[in-house]
């Protein structure tokens, strides 16, 4: 930070944004060079929140290092555990009863329209306008008791383990889901009239951070983000997992690459989830919701990675094993850390409003990238 | 029928007939004082209770109900506890500016009550060039501000303060060519004379399409001047924590914070003593018998009603939009609304000499 | 590309690689020196063309460290894992942060977790743990007495 000082020139500002603040979403510290209202550089400066994970799994069995990684992307905690579950189905070459595939699959749409109502709140709130913010949660609220009733919890929910998922789909779980999507379907048109077609609002996104398509893949920018830029990187539609090759439903690019694209591709996103939840509900099969398996797991020696498609972007499970009981190391690929090495590229020459507007567009979960 | 007039004509008699002319001048100084800083009060109060229950019905919630029936009590309680909460001056603060700051934005705030007529004959000083004196002295609450950014000593502060800097002096020719507009039609600039000339209908349905366009860019000027939503780039929550009084905490927050409301009352005020009448009921033309049935209405509920509805205006945009960023704010003033309010002025000229208006 | 044709093509760029079997995908082993020309290839050559680097990271096993890239390509959709096996007492490898941008931050996280020199990375620097912090949090010989509980 000192040498930082001495390599500024006359007149610039160094100022500090975060880490606790309004409009980081989590304890993100950016140190940022400015000329004017002009900014220079931005410096983020990380590990606030670093649990190091990566270690801790290390003396963690097979079955208890998923609960870890609910904490890491919080928001799409499913997926994380998802991710997790089939590394180690994977190694163990377990088959997945299909019941529990599809109560999988439709927890983690779930979770990733839950995610994307956060976004839409949080992003509104940082442009400024303070109302969208309530309207986002109500309908949150209603997944996260459709969680609380299945899982547990309303956050972090351990549901998912290798095998299945960990008990049995509540009585209600369909005629939840069902209101559930009419109630959303109805708010769509609000969500577009209020927040999408507001002058003010495209006039803050449009043109503000934009990622070329060649800079995205530079950077490694997956998700919302990298398929803003027109980059073809959903892993459901690559390397699908679980029955995902076998619904149907689009995938989202926009091509422009600037944060009005990248919200665009979040709302049309959550339609595609709706899609995904209407093909699935009505006919989940019967049977088992877990696979029978050991106690206790032991992977075989070798090297483990499996990638899904969080709320985020690409979420890699990297297991190395030496056939204990433990990981020999693990690595977790977050999607957040990628694009968050975007974040200087993107907003160098423009305002510290445009910072904010293009910060909330990249949709960064702190947890997520300190792990 | 109940008018305020009996009872400052009582006052006024009974002082004169007790004391000497001029020990009883002084007496009414002091009275006007004293119904003036009390007005401060409890309109500073009531306001805030009204932003936060206009916003909870906007968001769905309810607001505050606790303290007192339907919460009304919620802003006395909070400003007890702001005022036993402890007032700390940063250390590299320039003590006498960071002191000063609050005080001049609350002076400038009461400079401009005296020429407001809030019922008929209730003004507390008819100055002839009353519309010029309210345009001047609303300048000078730039002063505050600025002192506040700089004698902070924080980056934040320093950035909000030249924002609002910026943002006020620029929005102040959008209001002043509206206001100068309707003096074009009423021929001076006396607040009296603007309210008595819209004796048989007010200014925005007399001088139609002018007389819109003017209130228009009034309602967004003054939005912007008072640092609101969606003009509030100077104080962002989300960007700079609270732009030029970060480091303002206890009574001096409170100052600010009370002024900002009274700021909104006091544009509010002249936009409806402008284009609404003011104090004057709402009279169609030569209809005698309709205005003689508005004249039951007090002049007062008259004033206050319309307040109060622009100010609903002013806090329904604050819920609903987001903010322009700075640039884009400063681009709307000189790109914009500047050329359409010149423009309007003269077509607001035309209309006036060729008497097309009502 | 099949896994047949990218053994070929790889043998013909550098002859020093060898290929580990077993796995998902190809696993190329690459002597540290050669690292930076070979993988310019990788980006360079056509029909290769892995412009998307998902993975960087750092295996300690207790003699050596493994670097372990992982890329992919956006128009041939192969995958391949590239390890280098480096020198556990002075490590040290050429960067490729100036053929793929994101592993900037990524090579800086696996010198402040592991303490591997990245050679010509623009800005080599802590970046998870505090900037006065002794020693290397993820190799297995760390001791710290006062944060670490071993069950």
């Amino acid at each position: 930070m000192i040498e930082e000082i001495g390599r500024t020139t006359e007149g610039d500002l160094i100022i500090n944004i975060g880490p606790q603040h309004p409009a980081t979403h989590g304890v993100l510290h950016l140190v940022i060079t400015l000329n004017g209202e002009t900014i220079k550089k931005v410096e983020p400066h990380l590990g606030y929140i670093h649990r190091s994970i990566e270690k801790m799994c290390e003396s963690l069995s097979y079955r208890q290092f998923i609960y870890v990684t609910s904490r890491m992307d919080y928001l799409s905690s499913h997926i994380n555990n998802h991710g997790c579950a089939l590394c180690v189905e994977k190694g163990l070459q377990i088959e997945v009863p299909l019941r529990a595939q599809f109560i999988r699959v439709l927890m983690d749409e779930l979770t990733r329209i839950a995610s994307h109502e956060l976004w839409w709140g949080a992003m509104a709130m940082d442009l400024g306008a303070f109302t969208p913010f309530f309207h986002a949660f109500r309908e949150r609220e209603t997944i996260t008791d459709i969680m609380e009733k299945t899982c547990g919890a309303r956050l972090t929910m351990n549901y998912i383990v290798p095998g299945g998922v960990m008990a049995e789909l509540h009585p209600d779980f369909q005629k939840d889901v069902k209101r559930f999507i009419q109630l959303y379907k109805s708010k769509f048109e609000e969500y577009n009239e209020l927040v999408t077609g507001n002058v003010i609002f495209q006039n803050r996104m449009k043109s503000v951070g934009v990622l070329s398509k060649k800079d995205a893949i530079s950077y490694g920018c997956t998700g919302p983000v990298g398929r803003a830029s027109g980059v073809f990187c959903d892993i459901r539609k690559l390397y699908p997992y679980d029955i995902y090759n076998k619904i149907e439903f689009e995938e989202i690019t926009e091509t422009e690459g600037d944060s009005f694209a990248r919200y665009l591709v979040r709302l049309k996103e959550m339609q595609q989830s709706i899609r995904i939840i209407e093909q699935l509900l009505d006919n989940i099969p019967e049977g088992d919701f877990q696979a029978k398996t050991k106690a206790v797991l032991k992977l075989p020696k070798g090297e483990f990675y499996q990638r899904v498609e969080t709320a985020r972007g690409e979420l890699g499970v990297y297991i190395v094993s030496e056939g204990g009981t433990t990981p020999y190391r693990i690595k977790f690929r977050s999607p957040g850390f990628s694009n968050l090495s975007a974040l200087e590229h993107m907003v160098k020459g423009l305002k510290i409003g445009d910072l904010v507007a293009a910060m909330g567009s990249l949709d960064l979960v702190i947890p997520d990238i300190d792990r | 029928m109940f008018s305020l007039e009996n009872i400052t004509r009582f006052i006024h008699e009974w002082l004169n007939g007790h004391f000497n002319p001029t020990f009883a001048l002084f007496m009414e100084f002091g009275l006007v004082g004293v119904a003036a800083i009390t007005l401060f009060a409890f309109l500073g109060l009531s306001l805030v209770w009204m932003e936060r229950k206009v916003a909870a019905v906007m968001q769905i919630r309810i607001g505050p109900n606790r303290v007192g029936p339907k919460g009304i009590f919620q802003t006395t309680a909070d400003t007890l506890k702001l005022l036993m909460k402890e007032g700390l001056v940063p250390d590299g603060a320039d003590k006498f500016l960071f002191n000063l700051a609050p005080f001049i934005v609350m002076i400038v705030a009461m400079l401009i009550l005296a020429p407001i007529a809030f019922a008929k004959n209730i003004q507390i000083w008819d100055i002839n060039i009353g519309v010029l004196y309210l345009s001047a002295v609303s300048s000078l609450s730039v002063i505050g501000i600025l002192m506040a950014g700089w004698a902070s000593n924080n980056k934040y502060s320093l950035l909000g303060a030249m924002r609002s800097g910026a943002q006020i002096v620029s929005y102040e020719l959008s209001a002043g060519l509206s206001v100068l507009s309707i003096v074009v039609m009423t021929g001076s600039l006396s607040i009296k004379d603007i309210i008595l000339s819209q004796q048989n209908g007010w200014w925005i349905f007399k001088a139609h399409i002018p007389a819109l366009i003017s209130f228009i860019i009034f309602i967004i000027a003054v939005t912007a001047e008072t640092n609101r939503a969606p003009f509030d780039m100077a104080e962002a929550e989300s960007e700079l924590t609270a732009g030029f009084h970060t480091e303002y905490s206890g009574m001096r927050f409170a100052l600010f914070f009370l002024a900002e409301y009274i700021n909104i009352f006091i544009v509010c005020a002249i936009g409806a003593t402008l284009f609404f009448g003011g104090w004057m009921p709402l009279h169609i033309g030569n209809w005698q018998a309709f205005n003689h049935i508005m004249n039951y209405i007090p002049s007062s509920i008259w004033f206050f009603g319309k307040t109060i509805g622009l100010i609903f205006l002013i806090m329904w945009f604050r819920w609903t939009f987001p903010r322009l960023r700075i640039d884009q704010l400063l681009n709307l003033e000189w790109k914009y609304l500047l050329p359409i309010s010149m423009f309007n002025l003269l077509l607001m000229t035309v209309v006036a000499i060729m008497g097309w208006h009502f | 590309m099949l896994n047949e044709d990218l053994k070929f093509k790889f043998t013909e760029i550098l002859p020093a690689v060898l290929f580990e079997e077993g796995g998902e995908w190809l696993n190329v082993l690459v002597p540290p020196e050669e690292l930076t020309p070979f993988v310019k290839q990788l980006r360079s050559a056509e029909g290769l063309g892995f412009d998307y680097l998902f993975c960087l990271t750092c295996i300690d096993w207790k003699t050596h460290f493994t670097m372990v890239y992982h890329f992919s390509s956006t128009q041939y959709r192969h995958n391949i894992v590239v390890k280098a096996k480096i020198d556990r007492n002075n490590p040290e490898i050429e960067t490729v942060s100036d053929i793929w941008r994101t592993a900037e931050m990524l090579e800086r996280e696996v010198y402040d977790l592991f303490g591997v020199i990245f050679l010509h990375h623009p800005d080599l620097r802590r970046l998870i743990m505090p900037d006065d912090w002794e020693g290397w949090p993820l190799r297995k010989d760390f001791e710290d007495p006062v944060n670490m509980i071993k069950l």
